[in-house]
């Protein structure tokens, strides 16, 4: 009881210029996250440069929650590389294995089969309707490193959406009430 | 300034930094090991070839493929993804690659062997190029690390060639 009467006294003493100088610290740090995120896309090349694996299709090699860092250059797409890729239709990004490729002699273009290394069978049930094959378009990046169990803090904010909020408000309450 | 949650903060930032820099310290050692596999493949058998409803060629081999791939395990290494995969070249496409056999190697015990096999997945062409074709198989190998970057090779072994028939 007596830390709420204090936090209510905090917020009543501040003044407006201490207000604004915390708003634009909170900016700052909003905003070097949005760029240092925004530099990796570049330096990689790719749309989203750390994914978390959410399935165990790729044990024992990858187990859920694993973080990928990936990387998209212009180098031909080979087998045995380990793709991210985007199904039309599906919004989240599958990562697996090619082990089939057929590249076209005049135009360089690809064709692509993937497969989880836990799965039975290939990918071609999770792709769309009808679709045997990925293009390059389909590919976002390539994984060439990973860390271990990282990932886990991601998971348990969009499975459980309410720990997400109740880490905003802590934060948002520890702004306010800081005197720095 | 000397606050059980500034003290918590300070704490909890070292320690990540200092695990982020083990973790990165894990993956540069790797860079120090030298491999150095090898492997053989033998087609044993040519068990079919015949060519698909859909005009694509298909054929089923049973291959014995031994090999010893000891010298790429480093303490940070979890597990060799291995695979053998057929290349070849037709007039359509400049490279065809076709993964017949994979498999993962989970410990330096595991990294020499032999196995004796039929293809796990099917050996089937864009289109009606395979007799007579000449192709290689390249082992594939990529090294999956506790922590950090993935390291991936090959080694190609040619001279291979598919019956001139259909049988």
């Amino acid at each position: 009881m007596g830390w709420i009467g204090e936090t209510m006294d905090s917020i009543k003493s501040l003044q407006i210029r201490q207000v604004l100088t915390q708003a634009i610290s909170l900016g700052m740090i909003v905003t070097s996250a949005l760029i240092i995120w925004k530099a990796l896309m570049c330096i990689t090349g790719s749309e989203s440069p750390v994914v978390v694996v959410l399935s165990g299709s790729m044990e024992p090699g990858f187990k859920r929650g694993d973080i990928l860092f990936l990387h998209m250059s212009k180098d031909p797409i080979r087998a045995g590389e380990i793709v991210v890729f985007n199904v039309d239709g599906r919004e989240i990004p599958i990562v697996h294995r090619v082990i089939k490729v057929h590249e076209r002699q005049d135009t360089g273009e690809v064709d692509v089969l993937t497969k989880g290394d836990n799965n039975y069978g290939d990918d071609r049930l999770l792709y769309a309707h009808g679709q045997l094959w990925l293009q390059r378009h389909h590919i976002m990046g390539r994984a060439v490193g990973f860390l271990p169990y990282v990932g886990w803090v991601t998971i348990i904010m969009t499975e459980k959406p309410i720990i997400k909020y109740i880490l905003i408000g802590a934060l948002g309450l520890l702004v306010i009430t800081s005197k720095d | 300034m000397h606050s059980f949650g500034y003290r918590a903060n300070a704490l909890l930032t070292f320690a990540v930094t200092i695990l982020a820099l083990m973790c990165a310290m894990a993956s540069f050692s790797d860079n120090f090991n030298h491999p150095s596999p090898s492997s053989s493949v033998q087609v044993l058998n040519v068990n079919w070839f015949q060519k698909q409803p859909n005009g694509n060629d298909e054929v089923s081999l049973t291959l014995n493929i031994s090999a010893d791939l000891q010298s790429l395990f480093t303490w940070n290494t979890k597990q060799v993804f291995v695979f053998l995969a057929a290349e070849y070249e037709t007039p359509k496409n400049s490279l065809n690659q076709i993964s017949l056999w994979d498999g993962i190697i989970a410990s330096k015990e595991h990294a020499k062997f032999w196995t004796h096999t039929s293809n796990k997945y099917r050996f089937i062409d864009q289109g009606s190029n395979l007799r007579g074709k000449e192709f290689n198989l390249t082992l594939h190998w990529h090294v999956m690390p506790k922590t950090g970057k993935m390291f991936a090779d090959k080694l190609v072994m040619s001279g291979y060639r598919l019956p001139k028939e259909y049988r």
